[in-house]
């Protein structure tokens, strides 16, 4: 047995580093995204997000004051003051006046420019110009550094985003209308596929079997086929394109999966409890209302975290039956999409967005991964 | 009418009645319909538990009828007939027979869609399925792995669309001169590339980056499942393996496996569906350029851009068509358990 126990504990080892890599692999894209929505659009553009941690040293093109604030003292013409805000922590190593030579001078030296007179930058980025003849022109003299900045992160993007009313790509009202989908198409179906539920699993009657078979197979008929035949129903019954189709709509999808998660569930439950309530006098309806539903609330939160989170992601359903032309009722995922589409590279922008729309359901997953599992058991066909 | 007022609305009417709906429906039929007092008291009661179910279910056979059930045999019939506005703006539909179907054979579009859509189905549910056994098998191994098994699980909350952001940033190129910001390209310099490539553009190679985003989703739930068919695995076929000198692969493959191999096939169709309807993703980052087309994208582009509902629903009955052999098998078993 020793050498069993050996190669065990070798193969601790690896199987400790395997599942830690399998997890860096599965979580490091959404961090990616994460720490972007933290950062300013140029800290973005010029350094990837992994080195977002550290100090980093770029090359920054910054501008001195206009000559209209220059002094004089005594011969000598002054342009002072400072290329960073006060308390950046930014410290410059090389700077240069012209985008050719960005590098050639060393913090503390003296520069030539080239309209005459000199420039003295300092590591802290404080420079001080001096000419003996008045500085002309309208524009800052313009100064290239290689500077090390140190890790930074802003809430910006999410005041952007959130809650700038000017913001015609905010994610305000886009947020609003999602949950104003979500809810009422994750309710009512729960309430239709409970009855349901109930009497295919407890009522005995010709054709249950069927109905069940029947069930299973529309769990899987793909909601694609119903896209033009519902949409011509919601037009030609006069509730268009809105809320109320997409609500029905979701409850329609989320029967199948109700029904069947319920079902298996409500079958399991003992006969025992059932057959006294009956033999006691009580209806149908009071055994349904007073033993089952309280009985079945795992299955029904298992039901209810499904639908949330496939009537939250969802984007066909909106793109079909909800959003119209006029845009009002656009929801977070239509809205990324065109984002996607409108501002590719603005990453600060895009990351923030998903991030937003990504943030409620994380939440409901990691406070309620029991219930989820438990209905992923059971929901699955055995 | 504001929307969140309507919301509440919605829910108030839709819980209100439905609730109202199954108390009065069931009244009406102890009270009034076959009262269980009288003569006819034993013949009523009967009575009234033939149709309670029917009750019971009416709303949501409703329902299913309405949304899933008849928008199948809709699409057939539209699949078959052809669509054209008349001249005074009425819409006519007329008979097609085929023709539908022979004008969607012609598009090479549909055919890049169909390989596309088969490369899906060969890669994705394998994928999934292996790196899912992999991490169930691992994790359930080790103290830390329930977190482990829910991290790698998160995606699973994730939108097709929110992944389709977060692996563009994974997939992002910036001109060679500049510093790269997605990893994919940094890990490629890195590691000896002489310039930064455009993922998502490479023939071929970009539907492997755009399965890579479905695996990564789905992963978590085939490790869910298998986890815990693994665990109900009964432990004295292991341990008599063990003592019969098997090594640990030898117990994984030749013990374990063909134990749940079951449960593996369930989640080997489940993500098949999945995969059958993939939409979001191509949509979001691809929209089917550079060769990435697949069957659900193209039905949309032909029902909503291209306004050819002739040919959008011939695509649907396709996509119903690869289904047909799982709904089928999922019915069998479903039928064979309850026996």
């Amino acid at each position: 047995m020793d050498n069993i126990a050996g190669s065990k504990s070798s193969l601790t080892w690896a199987v400790h580093i395997s599942v830690a890599l399998l997890v860096a692999l599965w979580l490091f894209p959404t961090v990616g995204l994460l720490v972007s929505s933290f950062r300013t659009s140029d800290q973005i553009a010029t350094s990837g997000w992994w080195k977002a941690m550290f100090p980093s040293t770029q090359n920054l093109t910054l501008r001195a004051d206009a000559p209209e604030l220059q002094v004089q003292e005594g011969d000598l013409y002054i342009i002072e003051g400072a290329l960073f805000e006060a308390e950046s922590g930014a410290s410059i190593s090389r700077f240069g006046i012209s985008s050719r030579a960005y590098d050639v001078f060393a913090a503390g030296e003296t520069a030539p420019l080239t309209k005459g007179g000199e420039v003295t930058v300092s590591a802290e980025g404080r420079y001080r110009m001096e000419n003996t003849e008045p500085f002309t022109g309208t524009r800052g003299q313009r100064i290239f550094v290689t500077a090390t900045t140190p890790p930074e992160f802003t809430l910006r993007n999410y005041q952007n985003v959130l809650f700038d009313p000017a913001n015609r790509e905010g994610m305000a009202k886009a947020f609003f209308n999602t949950l104003t989908v979500t809810i009422p198409a994750t309710i009512i179906p729960i309430l239709i596929a409970a009855f349901a539920a109930y009497a295919l699993a407890w009522m005995e009657f010709p054709g249950r079997a069927l109905l069940i078979a029947a069930i299973v197979g529309l769990l899987v008929v793909p909601l694609q086929l119903a896209l033009i035949p519902l949409l011509k129903f919601h037009n030609e019954i006069g509730i268009g394109k809105g809320y109320l189709g997409a609500w029905m709509a979701h409850t329609g999808f989320g029967l199948p999966l109700a029904i069947y998660l319920l079902r298996n569930y409500m079958v399991g439950l003992p006969r025992d409890i059932i057959e006294n309530a009956r033999v006691d006098g009580a209806s149908d309806f009071q055994i349904f209302v007073k033993i089952i539903l309280p009985l079945s609330f795992p299955a029904l939160a298992s039901f209810a975290i499904f639908q949330f989170l496939w009537t939250w992601n969802d984007l066909l359903v909106a793109l079909v039956f909800l959003i119209d032309s006029s845009g009002d009722t656009t929801v977070m995922t239509k809205q990324i999409v065109e984002l996607l589409g409108t501002r590719g590279g603005n990453w600060e922008i895009l990351a923030t967005s998903a991030f937003v729309s990504i943030a409620v359901p994380l939440m409901v997953f990691f406070a309620m991964q029991k219930y989820l599992v438990r209905g992923l058991l059971a929901g699955s066909v055995k | 009418m504001n929307p969140a007022f309507q919301a509440i609305l919605t829910i108030a009417v839709g819980v209100g009645g439905c609730v109202s709906y199954f108390y009065f429906s069931n009244q009406f039929l102890d009270k009034v319909l076959f009262p269980a007092r009288g003569e006819n008291a034993g013949r009523n009661i009967n009575r009234a538990n033939m149709i309670r179910p029917w009750l019971f279910l009416l709303p949501a056979l409703l329902a299913l009828g309405l949304y899933l059930a008849y928008p199948v045999f809709e699409t057939l019939r539209l699949s078959l007939t052809s669509r054209s506005t008349l001249p005074d703006g009425t819409t006519a539909y007329a008979w097609a027979g085929l023709d539908n179907y022979r004008q969607m054979l012609d598009e090479p579009k549909f055919w890049e869609a169909l390989s596309n859509n088969a490369l899906w189905l060969l890669i994705v549910p394998a994928m999934a399925t292996g790196f899912g056994l992999l991490a169930a098998q691992l994790t359930d191994r080790i103290k830390w792995g329930n977190i482990a098994k829910s991290l790698i699980f998160m995606p699973m909350a994730i939108s097709f669309v929110g992944a389709a952001v977060i692996f563009k940033l994974v997939y992002d190129m910036r001109p060679v001169d500049q510093e790269q910001i997605g990893i994919l390209n940094a890990l490629y310099l890195y590691f000896g590339g002489t310039e930064p490539k455009a993922w998502l553009t490479i023939p071929l190679w970009n539907n492997l980056f755009l399965m890579a985003v479905l695996v990564w989703i789905q992963t978590g739930f085939a490790m869910v499942i298998l986890s815990a068919a693994l665990r109900g695995i009964p432990e004295e076929t292991i341990e008599a393996a063990i003592v019969d000198g098997a090594n640990p692969f030898q117990v994984f493959f030749k013990i374990k496996v063909p134990q749940i191999k079951g449960t593996i096939m369930v989640v080997w169709t489940t993500i098949t569906i999945v995969v059958l309807k993939v939409f979001d993703i191509v949509f979001a980052m691809t929209n089917g350029q550079w060769g990435t087309q697949v069957l659900a994208n193209y039905m949309y582009d032909k029902l909503f851009r291209a306004n050819d509902w002739g040919v959008g629903s011939a695509s649907a009955m396709v996509i119903m068509l690869l289904v047909t052999p799982i709904l089928v098998w999922n019915v069998r078993n479903a039928r064979r358990e309850m026996k």
